[in-house]
Formats: C-alpha cells, structure tokens, sequence
C-alpha cells in the first residue's frame, strides 16, 4: 500500500479509504467480518451472555451429563438449548467459551509468530552474511523439530495451559513466516524499486520495512491466513493426543475431541455444534484474509 | 485457458480412479475367514520374550505361545497349568507335580529341567525395563525329584508361591544357556507349549498366530489367529463395525449401550480385579502445598490426617453416579479391593453411603466449617475415564465447601510427580494381579519400608504400625481359610481408617461380531482360546 | 559448490547436537522412563535395579556422553521399551509412513496445482469458486476429525474401504510395502485422502495466488504479445515462475506431512513411525525418541538442500553462491 501510495500521486481518496472500497468489493468477505466480528464480540463478552461458567465445576451437574438439545436441566431452571457433554456442562455456554480460548489462541499465536518470522526472515534475506546464517540455521532447527514433538515437549515443561499453548504455537510456527518471508524476500531484493531506493540512499531500515515488506506481503499474509486456523487445528489436534487445555476448562478443539467419543454411540451434538462453530469460524477468518490479500496485494493492482 | 480445465478434471480423474480401484478390493480373502479369527488388542506387547517385561498386553500374548506351570482361570482363580497338582510339604518346600507328555512346539518334551531352567533365566534378562524377577525371587533353591516333580525351597511359610508362579511362563532348556530376548522376536527362540506358534510378529501392528496340533489341552476352535494392535478407542470399535476384526478387547464405555443395541454385534463382560481409588496424600504434616483455607489462606496442619476429614471426603463422592453416568454402568461401587465372590472379600464393608449433609457436618466438626481449597489431581489418558471421574469428584467435593480445583496430567508427567509426592489428593487404579487381597495391603497400604520391599507403590505414605504387623501375620498364615479371614481384617481396618478412598471396581468388555461368544476374563487378558462361534 | 555443501553439513551437524542435548534434558525434565514401564507389583529393590539396567542411575551428563561415544560407533542405543537397536526400530516401521508420505504429497500435487491454476485462471468461474472453498474447507478441518468421519462414512456406515491397519503387505527391496497389493492399496486410500487433504488446500491456494500474480505481470503481456500460445504461457512460463514458493511449501510440507502422520496413524491404526514416536513420547523411551529426532533432521536437511539447488534451477536470479 504504502509503496503504490508514494510512488503514485495522491488521489482524493485516503489510502484507508480505497482499501474499505477495495475490501468491501467482495460480499462474502464483508460477510465473513461481520461474522468474525459477531464472534470476536461473543468471546469477549461470554461471562456476560452465558447461562453457565462451564468452566465453574460447582455450576456443573454429572445429573445432567449427555442431555439432548433443548432439555430441562434437573433443577428445572433452565434449558440445555445445544444439550450437555458428558460432566453436565451446557454445550452452547462451552461453546461460547471455547470460541473465546481457540480464538485467543489461534489469532493470538499466528500473530505473535508472524511478526516475529517475518521479521527475522526479511531481515536474514536482506542483511545477509552471517546473520542470515544463524537465522535460517534456527529456522532448520526449528522444522527439524515435528511440531507435535515441541509442543508436547513444552507441554511437558510447563503443564497444560493456555498461554502454554499458545507459546508452543509461537515457537513452532514462528519458523514458516521466517522461511517464507526470506524466499520471497530473496527474490524481491533483486528487483529494480530496491535497487533504486537503495541508490536513493534511504536508510537500510526503511527500505527493508517500507518497501520489501510490503512487497513480501502476499505470500506471508497466505500463510498468515493458514496459520490461524492451522494454529486452532493444531490445538485442536493436541487437545485429541491428550496435551493441550486443561479438561476442565476446555477450547472448541476439545470439546470436539471430547465428543467424538460418543459419535458412534448417536450423541452426536456434543462433538457436532463445537465442530460447526470451528469450522464457521476458521471459514468466517479465511474469507477475510483472502480478500485482504487480494486488496493488499500491489502487484494485482490494475 | 479450456486445456487447465483438462489438467484439473484429469487429476482428479486419475484419484477418483485410484479410489475407485481400491474400493472394489475390499472384498479380498472371505474365504479363508472361516478359520480364521482376527482380533484386536489395545496395546501393542513390548515383546515375545516372556521374561522381558511384566506388562499385561505380554502376558495376553504370551498366553497363546507358552504356559505357566499354574494357569488363572477366568475368574482369576489357581487352576492347574504345566503343573498338575502342588502342596507344601513343610514351611520351606513346596511341590509341584508336572503334567507329563507335554510337547514343545519344536517337538521337545516338556520335563522339570525345563522348570529349573526357567527360573534362572528370568532374572538374567539384560535391559528388562521390569523384571519377572519379582516372581521368582521367593524361590530360594530347586530340587528336581523326577522328570516331573520338582521341589521349590522357600525361606519361611510363603503361600502364593502357585500364583508368583502363574506369571512364569516356561521356556525349553534346549534353547541353550542365554536366550536374548531379540531371539524371541526374531521368533527363533519363541518356543512355547501354548496352544498357539507364533509365525510373524510385527510389533505395533500385527502378530499371526497358528494352531499348534501337538498342545496337550483343549484343542481351540481357530486355525489361525491374526492378532493386531489398535491402541485407538474409535478406531478398534470401528474396525469391528466395519468387520475388519470379529473381537475386540477393551469396548470403550461410551459406545457399550450402542453396540448392546446392534444385532451385529455381541458384548461379553465381567467384573475385573482393577479398582479405581484416590490417594490422600500423608506425608506433609502441614498443609500440602495444593490445599489452602476457603480464601486461599495458608492452612496450619494437613487436613488429610484428619479421619473425620477422610470419612467426609468419601462420603461426598456419589458412586453410583459416577458408575451410571461416567463409567456407563461398567463398573460396581465399592469400599474395598476386591469385588464380591473373590477370596478376601470382606461382605460386610459395604461402598461408603453417598451423604453431602453428614460430610459437611464431619467437616465442620473437624475444624472445616467453610470447607478448604483442595485440587484433585489424575491421569487423564491412562485409566477408563480417568479425567471424567476426577470433574466429577471435584464437583461433589465442591458441593460439600471444598473448592476442589481438577488438575488433569498426561500419564508420564503425572506418575513422576505423584512419585515425588508432589499431589495432595489424586487418583489412580490398581490391577490386583494375585486375586486376593494380600497383594494390595502389600503393596499399597503397608507402610513404605525399601528393606523388605513392601509399601512400594504406598503414594500416599500412609502409616499404620499396627496394620503392618497384621499384613504380616496374614502372610504367614498357610491355611488358607485363615489367611482369607486375617486379610478380611486387615482390609477392614485400612477402609475404616480411610487409608485409600476406593471408588469403583472396572468391567472388562469384549465386542465380537454377532455368532461368536468369549469366556470374560477378570484379568483382562485376551485369548483367541475363548472366542468361539455360538452353539446353535 | 564443494565448500558450501560442506558448510551445509557442519551446521547440521550442530543442529543435530543442538537437538539432542534439547531432548536429553526434555525427557530428564518429565520424569524417570521405569515409572512407567515397570510393573506396579516391582518392590523398591527391583524399581531400583531396572533404573540400573537402563543406565538412568547415572548423571545426565554421563548419560549423554555415553550416547555421544555410542552414535561416533553408528550406534544410538537400544529401546527403553523393546530393548531393540533404537534405529532398527525406527527402520521397521518408516516403510509404512514413507509409503503414506508420498502417496499425499503427490495427491496434494496432483489435485492441488491443476486445480489451483484453473481457479487461478478463471477465478470467477463457479468451479474457481468451488475449489476456493473447497480448499477453506480442506485445512478448516481437524485431520483427526475427519478421518474418524471417513471411518463413519466410508467404512462403518457404506463398508467400502477397510477402517484401520496396512493390510495385506508386499516385499520389494526387503520391505514390506502396502502399496504393492491390491488389499493394502484399499487401506491406503482412506488415510493417504486424510493425510493430504491439508496440503492439496495449501497448494491449490499457493498455486492460484501465484498464476493470479503472474498474470498481470509483464512477461505474459509480453509472451502474449508475442503471440505465443496460451497454453505455452500458462504451462512453461506461468508454472515455472509459480513453482518457486510451491516447491519452497511442498518441501516443507513433506517434513510436517510424516509429523502429522502422527495423528492420521493413530486414526487408521497405521503402524508406522508416527505411531511409533507417539508411543515413545508416552513411555519417555529416550533412545528412540532421540534417533527418530536425528533421522527426521537428517530427513530435512536433504530436503532443505534439495529445495535451496531447485531454487537455482527455477530461479536463476538466486545463487547459492549469495548465500555466502
């Protein structure tokens, strides 16, 4: 954005403007916002909106365990509208939470991890020499490593948790924005606006973060994209080997794997509603960072 | 741009062909099904050496190859197996009468120098991660009387020396003076009197057993058995349901109603001899670092060695909804080792009765008025429903004030750390392998003491002198009447004192396909010996 | 060429050190391996003497040095668990997992790129929008989840394909292979589908950015104006600019493909080495945990060499010399 901004003249739209054009071209990317936004606000607001602290034992009943939607708990106060897992805990109530936990921890690790490997990649590719050495070195290191294996490697460090995983997340992803970004970089830095800006003489670092960058952009924000729902899968994934959250206190990925247990015997929604807002939620996420690729994205400019 | 269109559609033709061709192959090898069991197990065997590592899913395997000199019989019971009959002739010499015109697989005869031999060698196992030692370390010289009596020399009065030995499988001596145990897998020296050989074994995956015509018992109603390892809960259940296996061990609580329901499909269980029991950890004379007061307050003693504290604790737990709601109704409540009908079961030791109002009531008079913060530890990927149970506790347990905070681990972190004595209150469960009650008073509730090895696995440093003394005595005791009736009083005591809070006693499930019936074991051990077709 | 090889393998070689001594402290970090093992009968006497028998009794660094002086030997000790050469182990069962490796990284190849440049070409077109969403759908899904739904569908519920395990094996090379047999190929189908349905998203959607970028840019004008054949753009010009970043992934994805076996074996009782590792993580059985990290690392500096040589092949403007 910033380099089309500058190299071309200023039209009578903001930068932010043109791109809210650009973005809102796509109908269903408006309509993928608007559901990411609706569960941004469902996570952040849950205590308030839940009938239940599904995480708060006390308030759980085994009684109730494996009710079907829409049954009366056994004190008759209330409704189990998407039924209850086996320790008796309202599955919308855990659902709203574990969008809560698998959101924080997707978008929060992909973010922390994307800006520390692109980063470290861009700067590896464009300041070579022996940084860039011991750069991709610990990129190796980290992708000799089965993310499986680090994970529960720090798991068992650390026990299960939530900032645990998401950690674990960080340092085993960190590395694919490191190497994506340095490959593309590699090629960028070739091209003919480097060399010019760099026969301007603008200093090293604005022409790494003004101009590579941006152009870098397209294939880290591809991953990017990937990597928040690969994060919640991952975690989802950990939660079915036995690592991951706590069992008391779970994400979508474990209500899932909870419930899967008991697809074979018809109880179907304990697995299948934490499953349909995972997959609402990780599409709601793509459609938006598809378009926002395509908006970013200088070289599809027409 | 029409011929990126024909890339595309020719790669996914080309995959839609793969898959199709495979579809249509599925109806391989009917044929030779007839005779032809394939079972699943849960866990993979570390080993076809007997002698390498005592671990159940061995054992399970080992008991289609080789046999003990003492057999378990379904319901764990001493039954005669290369022995024919035993007696102790004095305080320090058992005999054992050997079955003769039993055959080898390589076509030896099966003698008392092959007893002997045995037994030397289980302790000469290199790199054993658990030896079978354990089992013959009673035994403290052999006398070989005739080709088929042999005399075991013990120091003192040791009456379970048939059942150590049920866990010896015995071994030809002509497989020469060190057997390793990569020639067992290799299956070279895999030489049983089993009803079974071995022909291929692959560990993780799959072993093929074949029928061995010259064994000396009954002869089993399958040819060939193909033996596989599905450690995955679903993937076992739907490898039955798909019909690529006929028997499955280890039914998964949650699908059990279903599959009872399903006409394809047979169910076999009994009562096993594992029970499930939460420790109260002694050890700490003041608080346990995991427990504080109601505000999280530092608390001045431990309250776990408060009986009344215990008795409260045990009374809040409402077994039967644990059994019916998280065990599926496979598992009984109990308040001691054993199920009824076992010997040393002690009949009038019922469950602890469900009773939120007296265990506030215990709790108030032993200083607790506002309960206490308590966290309740466990495996969650080790025992049935291990991580279920210990929500559930925590929530009973927070119904009567005790904010009880559920830590579940990963097995290997969590049986360090209960090791180190580092949990205050957790879980576990124990597989009584001898069937009677001496093992866990031994084991579990004797005071920890390394110079005569009893106490070993005692995680809660219980202590009680005057209990040690009657596990003791019991042990001592050859009649067994009165032995049973010693242990009766020794459990008596330890469930009184609440030295363990027991929960439940586990069900064994087997699922085959519908026309097949399995002799339920209480040991858990699976054996293609017991599956056979329905008598119409 | 000779001097940055060679560089190339001294790193590795750190890396390689690097990981051990990580895993050495990790697994002395969790807890004692006999704990596990042993039988919950063992009195203390018999606990103590297998901690002996394993070598655990001694210092770490002791431990380790043992391990250093055995791998200069070619050997990396012997299993906790089935006291079998760490390596023989891994070996016996890496066949299965290569054979599922493969088979989805060339499924992914296979669907992927031939879809990804028709949805690139015609990104309106309903098809182009089918396999974008396709592919959203590809990696919003949980592989465990949806190979326990391929079991349901396809095995439990229709009864077409086998649900778990290899089947019937062939030996080529003194290896048993599935892929040999018409039976073994029928377990295959489910868990390889599992196993690459990540990666077929990831390449479609790296293989339509790439043509879209492409597209616009010069040369194709150019090659257009040329009047060169569309076919001719889009298939030698278009592809091989767009099979940078795609072998980049691809080369990686392969590593993450036998990590991820991990759970698709689990799923389908698939006996390979993910099975393996899992189980070995589960008993801290040390030995085997080290020697599969080493040939998984050893595994990913011959690809990430394999795809630094491709870069120069593909992308002439990329040296190896500039790597210093």
């Amino acid at each position: 954005m910033s380099a089309t901004a500058s190299a071309g003249p200023v039209k009578e739209e903001t930068p932010f403007r043109r791109f809210a054009r650009e973005f809102a071209e796509s109908k269903l990317a408006v309509a993928g916002l608007v559901v990411v936004l609706v569960i941004a606000a469902l996570a952040i607001f849950a205590p308030f909106i839940t009938p239940q602290d599904p995480y708060d034992l006390a308030q759980l009943d085994i009684m109730d365990g494996r009710l079907a939607p829409g049954a009366l708990n056994g004190a008759g106060t209330m409704h189990y509208w998407l039924g209850t897992d086996d320790q008796g805990r309202d599955m919308l109530s855990g659902i709203i939470y574990g969008l809560r936990i698998s959101l924080s921890v997707g978008a929060g690790s992909a973010l922390i991890a994307g800006i520390i490997g692109s980063a470290l990649g861009l700067i590896a590719a464009y300041v070579g020499g022996k940084i860039e050495t011991l750069i991709m070195r610990l990129v190796d290191l980290q992708l000799s490593f089965p993310a499986i294996l680090v994970a529960l490697m720090i798991l068992a460090f650390l026990g299960k948790g939530v900032m645990n995983v998401m950690l674990a997340l960080v340092i085993v992803e960190w590395a694919r924005y490191a190497r994506t970004a340095r490959s593309a970089a590699l090629v960028e830095r070739r091209r003919e606006y480097i060399e010019a800006a760099e026969c301007l003489a603008l200093p090293r670092w604005r022409v790494l973060f003004r101009h590579l960058l941006p152009n870098c952009l397209p294939p880290l924000i591809v991953i990017g994209t990937i990597q928040v729902a690969r994060a919640i899968t991952l975690e989802a994934t950990l939660s079915f080997l036995g690592l991951g959250v706590p069992i008391t206190e779970p994400s979508l990925g474990l209500l899932i794997a909870n419930g899967y247990q008991y697809m074979l015997s018809g109880k179907y929604w304990i697995s299948f509603y934490p499953g349909i807002a995972l997959l609402v939620t990780i599409v709601a996420i793509n459609l938006v960072g598809d378009q926002l690729r395509d908006v970013l994205n200088p070289r599809l400019k027409r | 741009m029409q011929f990126s269109f024909r890339a595309a559609l020719r790669g996914t033709v080309l995959t839609g062909a793969l898959a199709l061709a495979a579809l249509g192959l599925t109806a391989l090898s009917q044929g030779a099904r007839a005779q032809t069991l394939t079972l699943a197990v849960s866990a993979s065997p570390t080993s076809v050496d007997p002698h390498y590592h005592t671990f159940g899913p061995n054992e399970s395997l080992d008991d289609h190859i080789f046999t003990p000199l003492v057999k378990m019989d379904e319901k764990s019971r001493p039954v005669p197996g290369l022995a024919e009959s035993w007696k102790m002739l004095d305080d320090n010499t058992w005999e054992f009468k050997l079955r003769p015109g039993v055959k080898f697989h390589n076509g030896a005869d099966f003698t008392a120098e092959d007893v002997v031999y045995t037994i030397n060698r289980v302790p000469t196992v290199a790199n054993s991660p658990g030896s079978f030692k354990i089992y013959t370390k009673a035994v403290a010289g052999m006398e070989i009387v005739d080709p088929h009596t042999i005399r075991f020399k013990t120091n003192g009065i040791y009456p379970l020396l048939p059942i150590d030995l049920s866990q010896i499988y015995i071994i030809p001596h002509g497989l020469g003076p060190n057997p390793l145990t990569e020639d067992f897998n290799s299956l070279k020296d895999a030489i049983g009197t089993g009803p079974y050989k071995i022909v291929s074994y692959q560990n993780g995956n799959k072993a093929e057993l074949e029928r061995f015509d010259g064994y000396y018992g009954t002869k089993p109603h399958w040819q060939h058995v193909t033996y596989r390892m599905i450690p995955n809960d679903g993937a076992r259940t739907s490898a039955l349901l798909a019909g690529d296996v006929d028997f499955i061990e280890n039914v998964p609580t949650t699908d059990v109603a279903t599959l009872s329901k399903n006409p394809k499909v047979a169910l076999s269980e009994t009562t096993s001899l594992r029970f499930v029991y939460l420790w109260l950890n002694r050890s700490h004379q003041d608080a346990p670092p995991d427990v504080s007061g109601p505000n999280g307050e530092k608390l001045d003693k431990n309250p776990y060695n408060d009986l009344r504290v215990r008795q409260a604790l045990s009374m809040a737990i409402n077994r039967d909804a644990i059994v019916s709601r998280v065990m599926e109704n496979l598992a009984i409540p109990t308040g001691q080792f054993l199920a009824p009908g076992s010997y040393s079961y002690v009949p009038d030791l019922p469950p602890a009765k469900y009773d939120p109002a007296q265990a506030k009531k215990l709790l108030a008079a032993a200083g607790y008025p506002h309960g206490f913060r308590a966290t309740l530890t466990g495996p969650n990927d080790r025992y049935v429903n291990d991580g279920k149970i210990i929500q559930a506790i925590g929530q009973m347990w927070s119904r009567i004030g005790v904010q009880t905070t559920v830590n579940a681990l990963t097995w290997p972190t969590f049986i360090g750390r209960a090791n180190k004595l580092e949990f205050s209150s957790f879980l576990l469960a124990w597989g009584i392998s001898s069937g009677e009650a001496s093992n866990p008073l031994r084991s579990l509730i004797h005071t920890y003491d390394k110079s005569i090895g009893w106490g070993a696995v005692n995680r809660g440093r219980y202590h009680n002198p005057e209990l040690d003394a009657m596990i003791a005595g019991a042990m001592k005791i050859g009649d067994d009447a009165k032995r049973e009736k010693a242990l009766q009083d020794a459990t008596r005591i330890a469930m009184n004192d609440v030295a363990i809070i027991p929960l439940h006693i586990q069900k064994n499930v087997w699922g085959m396909k519908a026309g097949l019936t399995y002799v339920a074991r209480a040991d858990e051990a699976t054996q293609a010996m017991g599956v056979t077709p329905v008598k119409k | 060429m000779i001097t940055w090889l060679l560089r190339r393998l001294f790193q590795a070689l750190l890396v390689v050190l690097a990981m051990t001594v990580i895993v050495f402290i990790g697994v002395n970090v969790i807890g004692d391996p006999v704990e596990i093992l042993i039988s919950p009968d063992a009195d203390q006497a018999e606990r103590a003497r297998a901690i002996i028998a394993l070598g655990l009794d001694k210092p770490l660094w002791e431990q380790y040095l043992h391990f250093l002086y055995g791998a200069l030997h070619g050997d990396l000790g012997r299993s906790f668990v089935y006291n079998e050469p760490a390596l023989r182990l891994i070996g016996s069962r890496m066949p299965a997992t290569m054979e599922l490796a493969v088979t989805a990284v060339l499924l992914s190849i296979v669907i992927g790129i031939p879809l990804g440049l028709f949805a690139g070409l015609k990104p309106n077109s309903f098809f182009g929008r089918a396999a974008m969403a396709g592919s959203i759908l590809g990696f919003s899904l949980p592989t465990f989840w949806v190979g326990l739904m391929l079991i349901m569908v396809f095995a439990v519920q229709l009864g077409w394909l086998p649900s778990t395990g290899r089947g019937h094996t062939a030996e080529l090379f003194g290896i048993q292979w599935s892929f040999l047999t018409r039976d073994g190929l029928a377990h295959m189908v489910m868990p390889a589908t599992n196993l690459a349905l990540g990666n077929i998203a990831l390449v479609l959607r790296l293989t339509r950015s790439g043509v879209r970028e492409n597209l616009t840019m010069d040369y194709v004008k150019f090659a257009r104006a040329k009047g060169l054949s569309p076919t001719r753009v889009v298939f030698v010009h278009v592809l091989k600019n767009i099979m940078i970043p795609i072998v980049t992934v691809i080369g990686l994805e392969f590593g993450s493909v036998i990590a991820f076996a991990v759970v698709t074996e689990s799923v389908f009782a698939w006996p390979g080495m993910g099975k393996l590792i899992i189980d070995s993580i589960n008993v801290l059985d040390r030995p085997v945990i080290v020697a599969y990290l080493m040939m998984i690392v050893f595994l990913f500096i011959t690809i990430n060499l394999a795809v630094d040589l491709l870069y120069t092949v593909l992308d002439p403007r990329v040296r190896l010399e500039t790597k210093e």
